[in-house]
């Protein structure tokens, strides 16, 4: 395994009390392997994503559990260490490709950097390999772009960029928050074909966060539903779709619009997910849940296994 | 019988650099046109869609049926007494420091006599306690629903609703739009919804309107657009909905992107991206004709 996560559990200290926005999470990534990760604002999907790269805003922290990135941990380094894996092992790309471009440097500055932080290499050869990353994702005559300023290029070149800065030290590992949200249709598509590519070719393990179920079901292998700061579904993405184990999973399906289907009005879930200050009593999305039984308003479920999937849902417990 | 009518509606803007620049420069007055000769009708009862990418003009379209911009040219024609309009974003559109009641009753001042707060709220599925607290102890989807209620305390017979649902997580989105659908039913109200998002429109819509660089490239009923989409900007669009049914079926993403508004392309505004431009498609502009405007379709080429 590339990744490994185990027992993750995020908190934040509030003068009101300490909120855990992930709670004992548990998920693993494959080289070449794309997880995405979805779920709706506040489900703790992005918080996920800080805290396996260490990025996690003050006052959050890991309060339990363990992120292994080629088998030796990474959670407890060092400040300094860390920053030095994530340039070198792991690449980020975070949903506004403008505000992670330096607007004062030139794009080919900001690469050559990067490329010379973390490889051996001297200011020519960074510049060969800046530009054919640039190449690769698809910026027509590098050459030309490479002193071009950020706001020179559009949303999606830039998001391009982007991802060639993520990609410059051929990471092991990827975490993509949302890399398509700001983006037009037509660019998302462009973009999705992209990252796919990159992680099949360069056997890299892609965490692909994102609450747009259309982009998991075209990129991803597998996929982890999230609620409430839990996993609440996990397995193929085929599965997960076509057969949804988990209730919140089966109105989430439902409730995305699809093009070219008859019916006119979508299923809903009813209510909103709980505030973290709120998180009822054993499963946390009970009061939603259509399907709810005694059980579940006193115990909260794990992972069981249901059918490819497992799903955290009593309804699926054997005895 | 029509409640708005658009003819061959513009509107420029002007981006030109400050006065004492263009004359110690030398550079030239820069219009931009955001919207070139909109035309389209809707009926009472029903919903247009209008959708296309980002920088489109879908949303100053918006902006000039409700009277936020005066066209530069063409008329628009509203033949009922009164329309609102929905927003995108809830955080923004509701003031923060007004209670629900007074953000609901505020259309209310131009009725003789408008429906009681509480009512409006039952009716969005809000509790009429609501009324007393003030917007910022609202979810997104809620707020949305403050905006329906207002919109719909002032008694409209349309409603444009600029990509209401886009700020909204998937689920939250179900429930608005079944609000609306359910809404119309009961109401009899006619929408005008803006959006970019194909699967939304094609369940909302009775008529689809593809805007691109300002015009208006298709426009047929919602059926007909999703199985038989004509305009190769359609069909592009449509191809770049993710699939969820994961049949597997190729897709192909067009290269290029919105061309830059203040160097519009010659003839067709699409050419550059088209697979089936020809010579022609690069001087002439299409003429819109029969619910397309595309050189292609028009000789039967497509």
């Amino acid at each position: 395994m590339m990744l490994e996560v185990q027992g993750l559990t995020v908190q934040f200290p509030t003068r009101r009390g300490t909120l855990t926005a992930v709670d004992s999470i548990n998920f693993s990534i494959a080289p070449g392997e794309v997880l995405g990760v979805v779920g709706e604002s506040g489900a703790g999907k992005s918080i996920t994503g800080m805290a396996v790269i260490g990025l996690l805003e003050p006052p959050g922290r890991i309060a339990a559990g363990e992120v292994r990135l080629e088998g030796s941990r990474i959670d407890n380094l060092p400040h300094e260490a860390l920053r030095k894996i994530r340039g070198r092992k792991i690449g980020v790309i975070f949903q506004d490709p403008l505000t992670s471009l330096n607007p004062l440097y030139t794009i080919g500055q900001q690469l050559e950097e990067t490329i010379l932080t973390h490889l051996p290499l001297d200011k020519t050869q960074a510049r060969e390999r800046a530009l054919s990353l640039l190449r690769e994702v698809g910026i027509p005559a590098p050459e030309a772009r490479y002193g071009a300023y950020p706001h020179h290029f559009s949303g999606g070149m830039r998001q391009r960029v982007v991802i060639a800065l993520a990609l410059a030290a051929e990471p092991r590992l990827l975490i993509a928050d949302e890399p398509t949200t700001a983006l037009d249709v037509s660019i998302q598509a462009q973009i999705i074909a992209l990252l796919k590519r990159l992680a099949g070719e360069r056997g890299a393990a892609v965490m692909l966060i994102t609450h747009d179920m259309g982009v998991i079901a075209e990129t991803a292998q597998r996929v982890a539903v999230m609620y409430a700061g839990r996993i609440v579904e996990i397995g193929p993405v085929r599965d997960v779709i076509h057969s949804p184990r988990h209730p919140y999973t089966v109105g989430l399906m439902g409730s995305i619009p699809k093009v070219g289907t008859r019916e006119k009005r979508l299923l809903q879930i009813d209510g909103a997910m709980p505030r973290l200050n709120a998180i009822p009593a054993g499963c946390a999305f009970n009061p939603r849940c259509p399907r709810r039984f005694a059980r579940c308003l006193v115990e909260r479920p794990d992972l069981l296994s249901a059918g490819a999937s497992r799903a955290a849902c009593w309804l699926h417990a054997s005895s | 019988m029509h409640l708005l009518k658009l003819d061959s509606v513009s509107r420029d803007f002007d981006v030109s650099r400050p006065w004492l620049n263009r004359v110690l420069e030398g550079e030239p007055q820069r219009i931009l046109r955001a919207v070139d000769h909109v035309s389209f009708e809707v009926s009472k009862g029903e919903t247009l869609a209008l959708v296309g990418e980002s920088g489109c003009g879908k949303s100053t379209v918006a902006r000039l049926i409700a009277g936020l911009y005066t066209p530069s040219e063409g008329r628009i024609e509203f033949r009922g007494r009164r329309l609102q309009m929905i927003f995108q974003d809830p955080y923004a559109s509701l003031n923060p420091r007004w209670r629900v009641s007074k953000i609901i009753a505020e259309p209310m001042m131009f009725l003789e006599r408008g429906k009681p707060v509480g009512e409006l709220l039952t009716q969005v599925g809000l509790s009429p306690d609501d009324a007393q607290r003030y917007p910022h102890e609202f979810s997104g989807g809620q707020r949305q629903r403050i905006s329906i209620a207002r919109a719909l305390a002032g008694e409209p017979e349309l409603l444009i609703c600029d990509e209401p649902t886009s700020a909204l997580d998937v689920s939250v989105q179900a429930q608005i739009l079944n609000l609306m659908a359910e809404l119309q039913e009961r109401l009899g109200l006619t929408y005008l919804f803006i959006s970019h998002n194909l699967a939304v429109v094609s369940l909302i819509a009775d008529r689809v309107g593809v805007m691109y660089f300002g015009r208006i490239v298709e426009l047929a009923s919602t059926s007909d657009l999703f199985a038989r989409p004509r305009h190769p900007y359609t069909r592009m669009l449509l191809d770049a909905v993710p699939d969820l049914e994961m049949s597997g079926k190729p897709r192909t993403p067009v290269a290029g992107e919105v061309p830059n508004p203040l160097a519009p392309p010659s003839g067709c505004s699409f050419h550059p991206r088209c697979p089936h431009a020809n010579p022609r498609c690069q001087v002439e502009v299409p003429r819109f004709s029969d619910g397309v405007a595309c050189h292609a379709v028009e000789e039967g080429r497509l």
